[in-house]
Formats: C-alpha cells, structure tokens, sequence
C-alpha cells in the first residue's frame, strides 16, 4: 500500500514539475504583455534628400541608438543599440544611401544601408590622444567614383573610402600639437584645408592635397588674447571663434595663406552682455550663431572687421541648422516659447527680415523647454517649400510639427527610465459600473465555442483571427479600476529627465505624466533633478477616501551637497500634492516600516552631515519614530574607501535651530576591507516588502530546517583590486571574489566564501534566506552562478511534535540580532552560458509559490529560471525522498530552455532593470522589465495553480458535463431494461 | 566513453593549433590586436531567414565591453583588443551560440586561439555557428485523441467509462452468494436514491 501511494506521489510529482517553464503559446502573445520600443533623446538627425528616404528621418541618441523613423507616423523602421561606451559623436548620410556613424570619440567609424539598416562596413581608426572628433563628407558626392570622407580623431586626420570603410591616407597632426576645428574641400577643388588651433593662442591653416593628405601650406599665426577652443566656420575663407575669456569674438580670415585677425567685444555688440558666451555648432554661410546667458544671437559677418546682430531670441529658444534649398539660398528655423505655446519659424538667410513660414504650435506644458530642433523641407503642389520641425523637448520627447500641429509625438523619456513603483487603482464603485455590459448568453456561448475550436486546432485561419481579436480586445484587462486578481495596476516611472509617468499595465498607455524641472525651477534651485521615487500613502485602513500618493524626491544640483526637495504626487491623477525644499542635502533616503495615522509612510534623509531627518514633519509621526527609534539602524557603504559602517540614531541634532524632526547617528560598527587585496564590488539586500510564507522548509525524510530569515541581512562582494576591470585583463592568479553575509544591525559576519580565479561583473540578489550571484570564472573562462543558502540551526531542534504540542520549543523566543546566531550554510556554483545585465527574483503576495530568477542576458531577454535549479542540495545521486521532494538531479550548468524567456521572441533592447511586483493573486508575479525599450509581462512560476486560465475551455467543461449526464442516463436506462429482462426470466 | 572524450578534448586543448594569421593581427599604431571572425546563420537555418534578423545580430567582447554589429556577409571585426584572454558572445534572436574563448598570446604577437566555452571545442577558424534553434513558443499540438484524454475533461469522462464497464466485471469476480446477501443488505436499507442504486442496479 505505501509503495502505491508513493509510486501515485512521485507520478504526481513528475506530472507537477514535468513543464518547468511558463511557456507561451505564440497566439498568446500580447494578452498579458505589452512591449513598447524607444530610442532616447535625440542628439543629431538628419533627413535623407534622396528619393526613396524621403519619408524617413535618421537620428542618434543619448542612448547610444542609431535609429531610423518614419516621419508619417513616427514609427520606428530600424534600430541598432551601440554598446555602452561607444557613444555616437558625429552622423551623415552620403550617397544617398548609406548613414554614416562615427563613435567612440571618432575612433570607429561604421556605414550602415540606409533602408534597412545593414551594417555595410566598420573602420577603425587608432586614437591617440582624446579630442573632440570631427567628420566630413563632402557634398557633391557623385556615385560613380571613389569618394573619400574625412575623419579627425585623436590627433590624426584619415581620408576613409566611401565603397569599403579603406583607410586611404592619414596625416598626424597631434605631433605639432594641432587640434583640427573644422575641415571641409572647397566643391571642385582636390585641396581640403583643415583649420585648428596650436595649444591655445595659435591658429593654424593646413592646406592638403585630397589624393595623398600630403601637406601642401601650412600656416600659422598667433593670437596673444588666446582662443578658448571654440569655433565656427562662415565662409570658405573666415572662421569665427571665441577667446579665452569667451567675451571677445575674433573673426579669421585665411584667404591665400594670409592669417587675418580682428577682435570685437561682445558687449559693444549686444547690450547688457556679461558673464561668458557660446558658439552653437549650427552651419550656415555668413552667419554664425551665439549663445549668451540669456538669449541666442544671431550674427551676420560682412568682412573680418564687420559683424552686424541680425536677430535675438530669448531663451528658452533653439535655432535649427541650415537647410539647402538650393544652389544659393538656405533656410534655418527657430523655435521659441510663447507663453504656453511655441512658435516655429523658418527663415531664408537671404531676407532674414521676414520669415518663410511662422507657426504658432500648442505643446503639452508638460513636456518643459524646447532643446533641439531640426527642419526638413518638402515640396508642396503648387511648388513652394513647405517645412516640418523636428522638435526635442526637455522630457527628451521627440515630435513632428508640420502646418502648425505636432503630427506624432514619441515619449522617448521613456528610455532612461531610473526608478519606478506601482500604485494600486481606484476601486470600482458600486452604481458606476465602469464595464460595458457583458453580451448577451448566446454571444458568450458563441465565443467559448470559437475558443474552443481554436484550442483543438480545429479553427480556419479566419476564425483564429477573430479568436485573437477576440482576446486582445478585451476591454477587462484596461479598465481603470482596481480587479480581484490584482493585475491592474499603475506604474509609476522617473525618467533621468525628471518626468514622472504612470504607466497602465494593461496596455501600456500613459495615463498621466509630470514633468518635475519646470515645475521646481526656481532662482535657488536652477537645475533640479529627481532622484528616487517612494510610497508615500498607500491607504487601505484609516484613509481609504484619499487617494494613493508617491514621493519624489530631488535634489537641486549634481553636486551631493545641493540642497534637496521633496514632492508628494497623487498617484491617479498626476497632480502635486504639496511641495517642499528642504533644508538639507539627501545621501540617502531610507523608507521604514512605519505609517501614521494618515496611512504616511515616515522616511527618514540622511544628509551629507550625517544627520537623520524624519518625515512627514508632524507630532504623531514623531511620537510613533521615538517608540520604535531604538530598533532602527542604518548603514553605509562607502564602496571608495572600501568600508561598510553601522549607525543606530539618538535624539537631538547639533543645529544652531532645534528640530525636533533631526536625529543624530551615532557610529555601532565599521567593516574595513584590506584595501590591497579587496574593492567593493557590489551589495545586495533584501527587498523591504518581500513576504516569507514559512520560516521552516521540510526536507526529505520528514525532517525540518529552520531558514535564518532576517531583514538585516547584506550581501558584499569584493574582488581584487586589480580584477575589478573588464574581463581580459586580468590573469586567474590574479583574481579572486570574497562573498560576504553580513547582519546590517551588529556588522557581524556571518558567513565569507572566497573564489579563486572569479572576477566582477557581479549581479547579486538576495530572498529569503538565500542569495544568487552571477560572476565570471577565470579558470573555466566561463560566467558562473552561485547561491547562498543559510539555516538557523539553534531552532534545529524543534522537530518533535510533543515539544510543540507542551510548549517546550523556543519558536516564540525573540529573534535578535545581538544574540549569537547558530547558523549553517550551504552553497553551490553552477555555470551559466550568457552574460548578465540585469537580474531579480519573482515576488508573490504571500510568498507561497516557489521562486524564479528572473536574469537579463546580454541579448536583451529576460531568461526565468526556476530557484529549484540553484539549489544548493542538488546531487549527482540523488536519494529516493530526494526525488520525491522535487531536487534536480546535479548539473555542472544552468539549463537554458527558450521558452522560458519571458519576453519570448522580443528583446528588451539596452536592458538595465528587472523588477517584480506581486499581484493579488498568489500565484502570480508581474514582470517589469525597463531599459532603452519597456516591457511588461505578468508570469506564474508555479503556473497558475489558484485560478483558471484565460484559455480554459468553458465549452470544454459544458460538453463535458453533458455526456456524463447523458452517459448517467443512458446506463440508467440500460440497467434499468437489464433488471427487467432479469426479473422477467 | 566518457573519458575517451575527455582524452581528446585534452589532447585538442594540448595541440589546439594556432589559428590562421588572418584571423588576427597587429593593427595600425596601437598596441593593440584585431579580432576579426564570421558568424554563420544561414547554414543552421531551416526557416529561412530575412535580412532584418541578421542585421540585428550583435557580436559582444567581454560581457558589454564593446559592440559590434554583423556585415551583410557575417563577418565581424574589433579592433585594438590588448593581448590577452577574452570572451566573444553573439546575440542573435532565434539561436543559440556558444561564448567563445579568445586567447591572443603577448609572447608571439599575433598567435591567436579560439574555443567555444560551452563544449571546450577548439575552433581553427573564427567561424561562429549557432549550436541550435531557439523556439520561443510553445508549438501547439495538433488536435489528438490523446490530448483530449489527458485533459481533466478527459479524465473524468475516463474514469466514468472505466466505472461503468470495469466495475461490473469486478463484480462479476465477486462470489455470487456474498453478492446476493450485499444486494438483500441493500434492499433493506429502504427506498434507495438513484446514486446508490446505479452501481447496483447495472451489475
């Protein structure tokens, strides 16, 4: 008998744990995910002239991403990420057909197709010393010969051919100390002059031969006012630059090898002129353009001597550059705020007088102050120039304007997203029923039918489209109102521009969006910049009319010591609160497990000083702190001076005013790490809202280990110093990682593991009692996983029933931190195959449901891979109870299943944040996950055990119970006629 | 078998040859190498392929350190890599590749190895294969009687039909005198409710 019921358990096993993956079904997608791509804020575009590109626009970004748009709709057609460091500094088109690329401070130097984004070829160039780089393609390129670009990069000039990326000639100019400012090649001319600066008073003009770079003249003159480094070119043969104190123009000319120089001061030019002036890198001929504190200039040179202000806008403003239209007349536009609205003009440099075309365009308030703006034009039926603006605003949107109204908008804020949380939405209130009413029986009946042809493969083509129109329209899933399983939700995101945005996780859309510079811009604080954001109210007792509220805070510089500001966001409908500039820089801002009665979470800032500030400043949130102050600690990593310290707080602060809502640390604990041998890499703690279900995890063999669960708990690992570089440069002798497990409040160490031959980079999460991290192995040049698992072993005892039962166990003694812990620990490594940019591990509501690990791989996917594969109790043999308790068999590496990626065949294009949020329904975990792109899925690590599925079968079920009741009846009836004949013989 | 294998990956690593010059070489200037490999995909697929999928392949040195993208003909390069050893990923949707070991030796410039890391296979050529096919989606099973069977559905109307045609001949196995006294016994009972009655009535 218990060998049947054991063969039933281990076949009910088998069967639970046969799929070990959430997988999709492909018509699945988009039901519970949404996937939303961004390219960041837009540093350079330029419009393709050619016929076939004319509806697009390709642009870089601040996101190192090079992409190409539809201007119709704003639509991306292609996209490619570049890596992180290889910023993109200068872009083109050339022939018509290729985007040319030259990032990494001009060292590479790629061509991709221009209709579908195909690298075409790379060139590298060797970059000496570091220097702003420089690119030229000439403009009367013709397609049938060779052609040439000129690149100037650390010191070298390189003529680059146009077919294949060949380095055709190069010239050193870093030898003379010569930095190039601009080169260009006079059209129908084989000479290109390259003009720069020689240290900082010289100006020097290298003319070239364009077939071999051998130097035909170079000229020299020096200037004793010096030049600060900046210069604009006019003309063929005057350049125009600033001098060293940047309050004096010099306008150069070089005509035939003769240096020119004149000097005008800005302020006998401008009025009320102080402080230091710019040059805007915009190209036009005779003109130049000038920033100053207040205002943009535009400039018109006449002659060396002769330079006349043509127009002043004031800030905040942005001038587009030039804009050919044909042989001799070029357009420019400007954009400048009006009040509330925006005004987009475009100018003809030949009558700058009256504009072309002036435009007054509505923009959201919300998106702040205009930055860039690049202009396109097309030719309208009546063959006059007509104009479109493509505008970048401060929140780094990007939007079209084109006969005054903005045709699409991209919310590319979006990529940079730097923190987010969630609110929950209003609950549904009885009367205003927000749901349309439920079709009619037959119309539902008529569904399940379709569905169920569709799960039996029975469907046509036809009827599976209706069957995922069907789905994807279902209005549940977007309503604002909170649902019985808890999957609707907002969430909140900062974005680094300080926009805040709430985000449906339905569909995705933007529900509301504040945009915090231009609403803290003040005299004091002239660059605010939001750093985090928390909870602040989340009422479900005592206030449950008001609504849920966030907690932004900012500071009001980059500097740490810049003074803070606090903002308080209703969470459904994007308004501010209250506001508040705080007195006091924030270093930290810790959420404590503490609410007023208002349902306000108390936060205390730490600040440069070292001194903790309470808030919400009220009596109650005081009194509530001083009662729970001495369980409160706090700590600090000091990952530069290698130190980990420990503070726990008293009352009273040393101010000259007294506040009673300041609080003194006073130092516990320090942590020193020998600086010689290790460098902190990363830290990692638990999630403050994480819920453990049980503290105790019954093994094989019905016996019972205690997890030592604790909040205080803090993962470091250091590696050595010179192992703290990218991987290569280091050899496996050379490297090793110490894995720490510290309790934040005594600074105990309870528990150190070193790896020999592993170095950074470490992702580390921390969960329960366990801890992962993914690290690279040197010897086995290969990334590997390890966990971390630690037992209280001083409740090892507390297994027999009858100690439970009289009470005779020390479960209810208090837990502290100060008593010795009795801990056992077990670990494990496994190999890993892919790199990993991001990882964070599954959340549910009641901590029920067995773990994921949910690891961003460096193809941009989210990978979840069951906790039961970081097990550290896995074995080669495993016992039969082992089995029976679900432990894999051991592995030497983690198995990658593809269709365990949650983001199935997507990519999270530049992942770098994984977060999960648990929904109310136990089984299930909501995945946000955020990068240059934005994803959202919802998963079920244990598939969804506690309710239905959205594909279950309705109609499976009705049929079902249908033939057992007619089978009932039909063996009833059998029966029935079987006793007759029996009664009857 | 095992340790046949491990002898030869042992002998390959001890013999690993040094890799064509082409594969790498002092560039320019700099004291750097360059790296240059192919990434085949068109080989190992059977779905055909489109040209989107390959121009977003990435080819990844070190983890993220640098970036670069696939030619149209596959090939790759990076340049200025300093000696050392190094790790290439590729990163292309639908497949799976192996990370490479790269070892480019300071002692004799230019001598270059390569190995896969997942298999210890030594490459004599940069020549990047996908090791398989990743199929994201669950691939819907076509319609099967089987299928139906093992849904809960299935099963209770399974164990219905096993009740009511395996039960009897159970029975009927049951001695005919205790069978006879169990249905008296019933009788007894009283007026009895169609779900008792079924199971005995029908034997």
């Amino acid at each position: 008998m218990a060998m049947a019921v054991r063969v039933c358990l281990g076949f009910l096993i088998v069967l639970l744990y046969s799929n070990f993956s959430t997988a999709l079904y492909e018509d699945q997608v988009g039901l519970a995910d949404w996937h939303q791509k961004y390219i960041g804020k837009v540093k350079q575009a330029v419009f393709p002239t050619q016929k076939s590109g004319r509806r697009r626009v390709v642009v870089s970004t601040e996101e190192n991403v090079i992409a190409s748009l539809d201007l119709r709709r704003g639509d991306i057609f292609w996209r490619h990420v570049l890596g992180k460091d290889d910023h993109v500094d200068q872009i083109d088109i050339a022939l018509g057909k290729y985007f040319i690329t030259l990032s990494s401070e001009g060292s590479i130097l790629r061509a991709w197709n221009l209709p579908d984004g195909q690298m075409m070829w790379e060139s590298a160039f060797y970059v000496s010393t570091p220097s702003k780089s420089l690119l030229y393609v000439p403009a009367n390129i013709n397609l049938g010969k060779e052609n040439w670009f000129l690149v100037f990069s650390g010191g070298w000039l390189h003529a680059v051919s146009s077919i294949d990326g060949e380095i055709v000639w190069k010239k050193e100019f870093a030898i003379d100390s010569l930095e190039i400012k601009q080169v260009f090649q006079p059209p129908e001319s084989d000479i290109i002059y390259a003009v720069g600066f020689v240290g900082s008073s010289q100006f020097s003009v290298c003319e070239l031969s364009s077939k071999s770079g051998e130097v035909l003249k170079h000229n020299t003159a020096s200037f004793p006012g010096g030049f600060c480094g900046e210069a604009s070119l006019v003309s063929s043969d005057m350049l125009v630059a600033l001098d060293a104190t940047r309050s004096a123009l010099i306008a150069i000319s070089f005509q035939s090898g003769i240096i020119n120089f004149h000097q005008t001061y800005i302020s006998d030019l401008v009025q009320d002129f102080s402080g230091m002036a710019a040059l805007l890198p915009v190209k036009f001929t005779g003109i130049f353009a000038m920033k100053t504190v207040s205002s943009i200039y535009l400039v018109r040179v006449k002659g060396v001597s002769e330079l006349e202000v043509l127009e002043k806008f004031n800030h905040p403003a942005s001038v587009s550059d030039a804009l050919t239209l044909s042989e001799e007349q070029q357009a420019f536009g400007i954009v400048q705020h009006v009040e509330t609205k925006i005004d987009f003009r475009v100018k003809l440099d030949k009558d700058l007088r009256n504009g072309v075309l002036k435009e007054t365009i509505e923009m959201d308030p919300q998106r702040g102050h205009v930055q860039k703006v690049f202009i396109s034009n097309y030719v309208r039926t009546d063959k006059s120039h007509g104009f479109r603006a493509l505008i970048v605003m401060e929140d780094h949107s990007l939007s079209l304007v084109q006969q005054g109204v903005v045709v699409w908008s991209r919310e590319d804020g979006l990529a940079s997203i730097i923190d987010s949380t969630t609110s929950e939405l209003p609950v549904e209130k009885e009367g205003v029923s927000v749901a349309e009413v439920e079709h009619n029986l037959f119309e539902w009946l008529k569904g399940h039918a379709l569905k169920l042809k569709g799960t039996l493969l029975l469907a046509s083509p036809d009827e599976i489209a209706a069957i995922q129109a069907m789905r994807l329209k279902n209005s549940e899933r977007n309503k604002m109102t909170r649902d019985h399983n808890g999957f609707r939700k907002l969430i909140i995101v900062l974005t680094r521009a300080g926009k805040l945005l709430a985000l449906h996780t339905g569909d995705g859309r933007i529900i509301w969006s504040l945009f915090f510079p231009s609403l803290h811009r003040s005299e004091a604080c002239e660059h605010p910049s939001a750093l985090n954001i928390y909870q602040w109210q989340v009422p479900h007792h005592h206030a449950m009319h008001e609504n849920p509220s966030v907690l932004v805070v900012g500071r009001c510089g980059p500097s740490h010591d810049a003074l803070g500001f606090f903002s308080v966001v209703d969470s459904y409908t994007g308004k501010e609160r209250n506001s508040l500039k705080l007195a006091h820089s924030i270093i930290q801002v810790i959420p404590l497990p503490l609410t007023d009665s208002t349902e306000q979470r108390l936060h205390l800032i730490i600040d440069a000083n070292l001194q903790a500030h309470l808030y919400p400043r009220t009596r109650d949130s005081v009194n509530i702190f001083l009662r729970e102050m001495s369980n409160i600690y706090r700590h600090s990593i000091e990952v530069g001076k290698d130190m980990i310290r420990g503070y726990s707080l008293q009352s009273g602060c040393n101010l000259d005013v007294a506040d009673e809502y300041c609080f003194n640390t006073k130092e516990l604990w320090s942590i020193v790490f020998p600086s010689e041998s290790e460098k902190i890499a990363t830290t990692a703690t638990r999630k403050i809202n994480e819920v453990v279900h049980t503290q105790a995890k019954v093994i094989a063999d019905q016996d019972v280990m205690y997890k030592y669960v604790s909040r205080n708990i803090l993962f470091v690992a250091t590696v050595a110093p010179k192992a703290a570089g990218e991987i290569g440069s280091v050899t496996p002798e050379e490297a090793w990682l110490v894995a720490y497990l510290i309790d934040a409040v005594t600074g105990r160490i309870l528990h150190r593991v070193t790896h020999h031959g592993a170095q950074g980079p470490i992702h580390a999460v921390v969960s329960e009692n366990w801890v992962v991290y993914h690290y690279f192995n040197l010897r086995a040049h290969r990334y590997e996983m390890s966990v971390i698992e630690i037992y209280d072993r001083s409740r090892a005892d507390n297994k027999d029933v009858w100690k439970l039962v009289l009470g005779k166990h020390n479960l209810t003694s208090p837990v502290s931190s100060y008593s010795r812990p009795d801990v056992m620990v077990k670990s494990q490594s496994y190999f890993f195959t892919h790199s990993v940019k991001a990882m964070a591990v599954t959340a549910t509501a009641k901590g029920i449901t067995s773990k994921q690990l949910l690891i961003g791989t460096i193809g941009d996917q989210v990978l979840a891979l069951d906790k039961r594969f970081l097990d550290p109790r896995r074995n080669v043999t495993l016992t039969q109870s082992e089995k029976e308790e679900g432990i894999i068999p051991l592995t030497d590496s983690l198995p990658i299943i593809p269709q365990a990626y949650v983001t199935h065949a997507l990519q999270v294009e530049g992942l770098r944040g994984i977060v999960t949020i648990p929904a109310r329904l136990e089984s299930t975990t909501l995945v946000f996950s955020y990068g240059v792109d934005i994803f959202f899925t919802r998963i079920a690590p244990s598939r969804t055990y506690d309710s239905l599925t959205e594909d279950f079968s309705y109609a499976l079920l009705l049929i079902t119970i249908v033939a057992l009741v007619a089978a009932i009846f039909a063996t009833w009836i059998l029966s029935e006629k079987k006793e007759l004949r029996e009664k009857w013989r | 078998m095992m340790r046949r294998s491990a002898e030869i990956i042992a002998f390959l690593l001890l013999f690993s040859c040094v890799l064509p010059s082409a594969l790498a070489g002092p560039s320019g200037p700099g004291d750097g190498y360059t790296i240059a490999g192919h990434v085949k995909l068109e080989g190992a697929t059977s779905k055909g392929f489109t040209p989107m999928e390959k121009s977003n392949s990435k080819v990844i040195l070190n983890g993220g350190q640098r970036v670069t993208f696939l030619r149209a003909d596959g090939y790759f390069s990076f340049h200025n890599v300093p000696a050392g050893t190094h790790l290439i990923e590729v990163s292309a949707m639908g497949y799976f590749f192996s990370p490479v070991r790269i070892d480019i030796s300071s002692r004799n410039p230019g001598k270059i190895q390569a190995a896969l890391t997942e298999n210890r296979r030594v490459l004599h050529e940069l020549v990047l294969e996908p090791l398989r096919e990743e199929q994201y989606y669950e691939i819907r099973e076509p319609f099967s009687l089987m299928s139906l069977l093992k849904s809960p559905m299935g099963l209770m109307v399974g164990f219905m039909v096993l009740v009511v045609f395996l039960m009897p001949k159970l029975m009927e196995n049951m001695d005919p005198e205790e069978m006879r006294r169990a249905q008296e016994e019933m009788r007894a009972q009283g007026v009895p409710s169609l779900s008792n009655l079924l199971p005995g009535r029908s034997s």
